[in-house]
């Protein structure tokens, strides 16, 4: 199912949680939402689904206008944060409910319940009710309900947010590979960058209810289109330079920057493994910690006028010999993204 | 080793303790026992004079009344609870604690403003003439003071079981293509039926207890509006005392199942 959303608004109280967004999702992609918390992507995939009305905007799906079509006339698959597993009924029961009120027969009912729970690893725990299965299970049994009518869309809002974090890379591996499967267009929310990295075919990142770039994980980390994104996805370096003859100056260490005048005050976002360090007597900085953070180390130096600067490097990096805490340190800023400061 | 220590009770604590324990006891059940015991002395008066048509009468009375009121209740408790929780609306603060109003009146105010709307000179009085019945001094008037003292408790409990379990699992329905009365039937009753059975057992004890309100209202006309509660009264007065002894017991026994049952319910949930 392809949808359009067009400047979708919706305010709160006074509040704009949804501030005129506007994007397509082409048919069989699978998309995330991505957003710090409270930025209104919960709202926007609600609105979606039709559980959630927008004040103003209009929501197509396959072409047509939905706005006024009840929740339960969509076709639409919706996976609750907290599952919303209906409680009084068995694991089979909830799986079974959407094809039971759409009054499928009894032998298909059982018999899609039955693919269902095979294909979720869910086999033999039918009968069980809800509260007698693990956070991963109760997940999983709620994404077999909201598939098993098979609908043209699947809404996910933050599926694995109430799962540890074992739990949710195995989730997160089996959601990419049922989407490769069944091809269901799925836009899922989420506010774990690695998450939407590691599924989405495309990210749209939302922040303050506004949408700030809409794009493939790769175009989000190497063009982020806003400071905003670029500071949201992945710890950054942040640094205020002036421009000179091409180049961004901060202090003695400068990169080349495109598209900004002479003389202008840029801020640049260098991202962790977009620094080198090497050992350098006369180098202009200075090394505070060395953290070994498993396959990478962290590095965390200052620079003379003491502003913080921390980069990684790969275990083993020959980058890293002799750099201890109270090394001098040369910095070379192999790739930043420049913007006008303010 | 201090905090094992602690854990003992000492004297002092175990006075305290007793005599909590000894007040609670002595004042629930000294009544009681004076009943029971009452009863037991004039057994056979009691049974005698319990088995006339007035008492049946006024056991009958009072059932049926306790089984409309469970009924309406049960719709309109479900409804409003409903609506007060679910839905956001102008006036709906004020519509909620005006809910609690008959919890708060004395159930006597409750029968004369009946019989203020619906006596001699009552507002409502030539609607209920045109209808062909009356309410003052007549049974529906007692289903109507009942209906209205045990109107909070099914909408409380179930408003209480709603606020508790949220809506999502009603979304949830929605998104799989339930239909409104479907979602209700499968989703939202199976969810509020704990509620739905406390707030029953609490408006069966009120109805079968009402007093004031049934008597203002009723009159408490034997073999037309008189109650159980209404019968002991009216007994009391005739100086009937067996038969008000064991209408009484049977009051209590009454009561101390549906608290067992609550008890029971309770526990459950």
């Amino acid at each position: 199912m392809s949808i359009q959303v067009r400047n979708l608004v919706k305010s709160y109280g006074g509040h704009r949680v949804v501030d005129d967004v506007t994007f397509d999702v082409a048919a069989g992609e699978l998309v995330a939402l991505l957003g710090p918390s409270g930025g209104g992507k919960s709202t926007i995939l609600r609105i979606i689904a039709g559980l959630d009305s927008a004040d103003q905007g209009e929501v197509w799906l396959d072409g047509n206008r939905v706005d006024h079509v009840h929740p339960r006339d969509r076709q639409v698959g919706f996976v609750f944060q907290h599952y919303a597993l209906f409680r009084h009924m068995t694991v089979a029961q909830n799986v079974a409910f959407g094809l039971d009120v759409q009054g499928e027969s009894k032998d298909s009912q059982d018999e899609r319940v039955k693919t269902l729970l095979q294909v979720m690893g869910l086999q033999g725990l039918g009968d069980r009710m809800p509260t007698q299965l693990s956070g991963g299970q109760r997940q999983r049994v709620a994404l077999a309900r909201a598939l098993a009518p098979r609908p043209k869309l699947l809404l996910l809002d933050e599926p694995f947010g109430a799962v540890d974090a074992k739990v949710r890379e195995e989730l997160r591996r089996w959601l990419r590979k049922l989407h490769d499967e069944v091809h269901t267009t799925s836009i899922f929310v989420t506010h774990d960058q690695e998450e939407a990295f590691a599924i989405a075919d495309r990210v749209l990142i939302i922040q303050k209810g506004g949408l700030e770039q809409a794009a493939s994980p790769t175009q989000v980390l190497d063009e982020p289109a806003t400071e905003f994104v670029a500071r949201f996805v992945g710890e950054v370096n942040v640094f205020d330079g002036v421009v000179k003859g091409g180049h961004a100056w901060i202090g003695s260490i400068e990169t080349p920057v495109n598209g900004h005048a002479e003389g202008t005050k840029v801020r640049l976002i260098v991202r962790a493994y977009d620094l080198k360090f090497w050992v350098d007597p006369q180098g202009p900085a200075k090394v505070n910690r060395v953290l070994p953070l498993g396959d990478r180390v962290r590095v965390e130096a200052e620079l003379l006028d003491g502003a913080p600067i921390f980069a990684q490097f790969p275990r083993r990096s020959s980058l890293l010999h002799g750099i201890e805490p109270g090394s001098r340190i040369a910095v070379e800023v192999t790739h930043a993204r420049a913007w006008a400061a303010e | 080793m201090v905090e094992a220590k602690r854990r003992v009770p000492d004297a002092q604590a175990k006075l305290v303790f007793g005599g909590i324990v000894a007040y609670l006891s002595v004042l629930l059940l000294v009544p009681l026992a004076a009943l029971v015991l009452a009863v037991v002395r004039h057994f056979g008066d009691v049974v005698e004079q319990l088995t006339s048509g007035e008492a049946f009468h006024a056991m009958g009375l009072t059932l049926v009344v306790a089984a409309i009121c469970i009924t309406l209740n049960g719709v309109f408790g479900i409804a409003g609870a409903l609506v007060l929780v679910r839905q956001r609306f102008f006036g709906r603060r004020f519509l909620d604690a005006l809910v609690d109003l008959p919890l708060a009146l004395s159930p006597v105010m409750t029968g004369l403003a009946f019989l203020i709307l619906f006596g001699r000179s009552g507002a409502l009085r030539p609607v209920v003439d045109l209808l062909g019945f009356s309410v003052a001094f007549a049974w529906p008037g007692v289903l109507l003071a009942t209906l209205f003292v045990t109107l909070p408790f099914t909408l409380r409990e179930v408003a209480l079981v709603l606020e508790e379990v949220g809506d999502h699992e009603e979304q949830a329905a929605a998104t799989l293509g339930a239909s409104a009365w479907q979602t209700f039937r499968r989703v939202t009753l199976p969810n509020i039926y704990s509620g739905l059975s406390i707030g029953t057992t609490l408006t069966l004890a009120r109805a079968l207890g009402e007093f004031g309100a049934v008597l203002v209202v009723g009159g408490g006309i034997a073999n037309k509006t008189e109650t159980a509660t209404t019968f002991i009264h009216t007994a009391v007065e005739e100086r009937q005392e067996p038969a008000a002894f064991g209408m009484a017991l049977i009051l209590a026994a009454a009561a101390i199942a549906l608290l067992l049952f609550l008890q029971n319910r309770k526990a459950k949930v």
